[in-house]
């Protein structure tokens, strides 16, 4: 848009680039989710400063050493551990291209996923039946809000790992698949991340108070 | 940012997955067992145990997530630093803010004596 003269024919001039560049499909789209999962962050961020102001309020209720049992979390923080490696042997196969070897390790990667969510909600269900629901101390709303908001990403987590193994089953390991595979890898060993913060500074460091 | 983007995405190998594993397994295991014996304690292992986490959330990041300042051109780190300082600044504040809030706001003992 540097030229003085317009061109003749075209008096209202191009301001816009008509010569675009091709796009291939989805070559940005890792980018992308990885800026999803940055705002992602953020939202923790937000629930962990919530717990860090909060966190000592107890109401004249129960504390962190009444309530948290550490065998319990250190098996938790295993089964996300060995899902996060499962899913990268997923990873591996894709990039090799075999389809039965992929599904077998996203499957065992569901199962670990499960096994922490069915940890965490036995976790919750007995805070809960001894009455330490959200509702009995700001350190308890901003714990349950913070460990449950990263519980059901791991839900969602999930419900997309499935979604996956029905895809790939369908169509194979074709491009978008193990594009949407590579964006499922990102977000759930960001979430894995993301509990390495709440094992220590929830539990771990709640267990010091 | 070009369109040849198969050279830019990450790739991990089954060396960079089992490295680290192995190092995450050591770098967990450690504060648990720090935080339920008590060897030291509980200003100390506190840092200990924060040290620890910091690392593997960078062992996490190189191994698990790939990232390397040439991804996608350098807009992935990019992005992640930008995020960081936003956390920095955020935790920071609220922390700083509501701790001050807390020891200014808070009636000393003997004023609530004197309550009606």
């Amino acid at each position: 848009m540097s030229t003085t003269t317009l061109p003749e024919g075209n008096a209202a001039g191009d301001f816009y680039d008509l010569h675009e560049h091709d796009h291939p499909e989805g070559h940005s789209t890792m980018l992308g989710f990885w800026i999803y999962l940055m705002s992602d962050c953020l939202i923790f961020a937000i629930l962990f400063a919530c717990y860090a102001v909060l966190g000592t309020n107890y109401a004249a209720g129960p504390g962190p050493q009444d309530l948290f049992e550490l065998p319990l979390v250190a098996l938790n923080t295993a089964m996300l551990l060995f899902s996060s490696i499962t899913y990268g042997f997923a990873m591996l196969s894709t990039q090799r291209g075999s389809v039965g070897q992929t599904q077998l390790w996203l499957a065992i990667t569901g199962l670990f996923g499960l096994a922490f969510l069915s940890i965490e909600l036995y976790e919750f269900s007995h805070l809960i039946h001894i009455g330490a629901t959200p509702q009995r101390s700001a350190f308890l709303s901003a714990f349950f809000t913070l460990v449950g908001t990263h519980g059901l990403h791991v839900t969602f987590g999930t419900v997309w790992l499935v979604t996956l193994m029905v895809q790939v089953a369908r169509k194979g390991l074709i491009q978008a698949n193990k594009r949407r595979l590579m964006c499922l890898s990102l977000f759930w060993h960001f979430l894995d991340v993301i509990w390495i913060g709440v094992f220590t500074f929830v539990y771990l460091m709640g267990m010091l108070r | 940012m070009s369109a040849h983007h198969d050279q830019s995405e990450p790739h991990g190998s089954m060396r960079d997955y089992v490295i680290g594993f192995v190092l995450s397994v050591i770098l967990t295991a450690i504060p648990f067992w720090l935080v339920m014996n008590r060897p030291f304690d509980a200003p100390t292992t506190a840092i200990i145990i924060m040290a620890f986490a910091a690392v593997q959330m960078i062992v996490h990041m190189v191994y698990f997530l790939h990232m390397s300042p040439k991804t996608d051109g350098g807009w992935t780190l990019t992005s992640l630093i930008f995020t960081l300082i936003i956390v920095g600044i955020m935790m920071a504040g609220s922390l700083w803010v509501m701790h001050h809030l807390n020891t200014n706001m808070m009636p000393a003992p003997q004023d609530v004596r004197q309550l009606p």
